[in-house]
């Protein structure tokens, strides 16, 4: 088991003949991403990697009977991207492109609801059940089929945490990217859900950021219903307040969003925390041979 | 993106928000120039920087005669400017806003942002006005009023007429108020904004409503919707490295410390901060090189990195996803050589083709500390800055 892709995922592609969409879908598709099709307008008909290529999402998901979608149009175009797939019955929609404004992920998000599906990102490596399913960006070969449930807001700081618990001996149930931005489909709080249901999910990490206080709300979850180790990390203890890291939504405003109180109320919950980023790995492996 | 009181206020005077009589001014004779013509006083001299608490740092002056209004002119123009948002070293004043002055019968707070929680841009008025809004929520929270604004149908007369209510607004000032709120509502679409900020927004003793003050800040991610944005940015405003950074597509943040970073990845550069501190470092900055690191945007890297003074030792931290580390090492091999590097550069790299990667750097004769893992290198930047020069 795992949650959200697996083998059984059949995924479309948005942007799939751009640079971009085509290079990230011959690595999926090495991986073993079960790629049914992918849309671009105006390339309805053709072919692009040995697979067909649409005008649009509702055609597309007709034919291949897509059952998740994954978004590589530029910025400008992205939020309207998420709508067309939302409104085409696509249920699990991942959004990779960075930039995207805030208005747009607002209206995007609003469809998403609306038509009952599910948003990942936008602004995120994706999400990758190991040995399955590679929906994303990130580098297939750190990871290991196994039990830790991943998540996270961050890019290569998830592929360090994921490393890490290979290299531990571990691996993962499934890694997923929430995205940095201020307003993201799916959140801490709804990926912590799923990997507590999940019987493949033994163990989860939990690395999140300065900004927001979605860690907060996560950490109110740990506390009433999970049982399963968990070890979180958060960035930004030294960032400057004020001052936005990179991520649109990194940023300590007002005094809300610090390292600190998102530390403090994972360890409130009974989550253990690494105070080193090297040591995510270490510190779960501390907190396994402690419960058994 | 932020922009400066003057500009927001003629911002708003488009959405026809009313706001006082005003001239902008970069020098004494346009000052000068600004008051003569706004009338016979009051006047506030107010000084344009980006950042908040200018009253308190002496950047805001109400003047009732000529005389006053010189020497207000005269001492705010060109002064260092420091308030709690621009450090200690403070901000030149290189351009003034000249108002005609305004009669305060009642001072509120009025701003809209996106909120997280509930997705969406919302409202927040509050009867403290003049106050931090921060300040406000942490002390009084239940002080704060706030209403969702829809997209589309805009912030709803009902919700704006509940907050006036609230207020205690009567009569044709509460009519006003809400119909700056809606304006206001609109505007925050229509522009993009992520943040606009009517603190004070003021009653007037004849009843009336007026913007006192204004700050407005841009969605950065929007800005190909709004070319016209581009002429408000001022750049004397802006760390003239994160400027250069931007062009190139770099981020990067100034801080206080002595280990200059470069890391692929926000998150990761964070992290990356954050472990040198761990081991008894301060780092010199944020630099996130993207995905992209081409030899050109790390040689460019380097040499925004080296102009800190401050700088005694560069951290590289790359994890290698969809990149290859030898090409990581060849352009750090490549930047190492063009900047002519004097100080200690401790390299870590994992991921996709690492072993090749540190082959590369080992055979390439630029002087590179390479590290084991995070912690590694972190340990040997720190020690590397003890007892180095500059």
């Amino acid at each position: 088991m795992s949650i959200l892709v697996n083998s059984e995922t059949r995924m479309l592609v948005q942007g799939f003949t751009g640079r971009n969409g085509t290079l990230h879908s011959e690595q999926m598709m090495e991986y073993g991403t079960n790629i049914v099709g992918g849309v671009t307008p105006g390339k309805g008909g053709t072919r692009h990697l040995d697979r067909p290529v649409f005008n649009d999402v509702a055609s597309a998901r007709e034919e291949t009977r897509a059952n998740a979608s994954i978004i590589y149009v530029p910025a400008r175009f992205a939020g309207a991207a998420v709508i067309e797939a939302a409104e085409a019955g696509i249920p699990f929609i991942v959004c990779i492109t960075e930039g995207i404004p805030t208005l747009d992920m607002i209206r995007a998000k609003d469809a998403v609801r609306a038509n009952g599906a599910r948003l990942l990102g936008a602004n995120c490596p994706g999400i990758i059940t190991p040995g399955e399913c590679k929906a994303g960006i990130m580098p297939g070969f750190i990871h290991r089929p196994g039990s830790v449930g991943v998540v996270s807001r961050s890019g290569t700081l998830t592929y360090e945490a994921v490393h890490q618990t290979t290299q531990i001996g571990l691996g993962q149930s499934t890694c997923i990217g929430i995205g940095g931005d201020p307003i993201i489909g799916t959140t801490f709080l709804d990926v912590l859900k799923l990997f507590n249901e999940d019987p493949a999910t033994e163990s989860i990490v939990m690395v999140g950021e300065i900004g927001g206080t979605a860690e907060e709300e996560a950490a109110d979850y740990i506390a009433s219903e999970v049982n399963k180790p968990v070890v979180g990390f958060i960035a930004g203890t030294t960032a400057p307040p004020g001052r936005r890291m990179g991520h649109a939504g990194a940023i300590v405003s007002g005094g809300k969003g610090t390292a600190k109180d998102k530390i403090a109320a994972l360890e409130r919950a009974g989550a253990r925390v690494a105070d080193s980023p090297a040591g995510i790995g270490s510190t779960l492996s501390e907190l396994i041979s402690a419960k058994n | 993106m932020k922009i400066h009181e003057y500009q927001a206020k003629q911002l708003l005077a488009r959405h026809q928000i009313p706001v006082p009589a005003g001239r902008m001014a970069r020098d004494v004779d346009e000052a000068l120039a600004a008051a003569e013509e706004l009338g016979s006083g009051p006047w506030v001299v107010k000084a344009q920087i980006h950042a908040g608490g200018r009253g308190k740092g002496g950047g805001v002056r109400v003047t009732s005669t000529m005389e006053e209004c010189e020497a207000a002119i005269r001492s705010i123009l060109g002064m260092q400017l420091v308030t709690h948002q621009t450090g200690p070293e403070g901000q030149e004043v290189r351009t003034l806003l000249i108002e005609e002055g305004c009669d305060i019968a009642r001072e509120i707070y009025c701003g809209m942002v996106i909120d997280r929680a509930r997705e969406k841009p919302v409202l927040m008025a509050s009867a403290e006005g003049g106050m931090d809004i921060e300040e406000v929520a942490a002390k009084r929270p239940e002080a704060i009023f706030f209403e969702e604004i829809d997209l589309d149908a805009g912030l709803s007369e009902e919700a704006a007429r509940s907050v006036a209510q609230r207020l205690d607004f009567e009569g044709k000032t509460a009519d006003q108020f809400v119909d700056i709120v809606c304006k206001l509502a609109r505007a925050f679409v229509e522009e993009d904004c992520s943040l606009a900020e009517i603190n004070p927004m003021v009653v007037t003793g004849s009843g009336d409503v007026i913007a006192l003050d204004a700050k407005i800040n841009f969605d950065d991610n929007a800005d190909f919707r709004h070319p016209e944005h581009a002429q408000l940015r001022d750049l004397d405003e802006e760390d003239p490295r994160e400027t250069r950074a931007a062009e190139w597509d770099l981020s990067y943040v100034g801080m206080e410390g002595t280990i200059g970073c470069m890391v692929n990845g926000a998150g990761l550069a964070m992290a990356t901060m954050d472990i040198i501190k761990l081991h008894g470092g301060e780092p010199a900055n944020f630099l996130d090189v993207g995905g992209t690191a081409t030899a050109e945007r790390v040689t460019e890297a380097f040499k925004i990195i080296l102009e800190d003074p401050n700088v005694k030792a560069i951290l590289v931290n790359i994890f290698g996803g969809i990149i290859r580390c030898d090409l990581i090492a060849e352009g750090i091999v490549q930047a190492a050589r063009e900047t002519n590097l004097q100080v200690p550069l401790v390299v870590r790299l994992e991921g996709n083709s690492v072993a090749e990667g540190h082959a590369l750097l080992e055979s390439s004769g630029v002087d590179v500390i390479a590290a084991a893992d995070l912690a590694d290198a972190a340990r040997k930047a720190v020690a590397a800055t003890e007892g180095v020069s500059r």
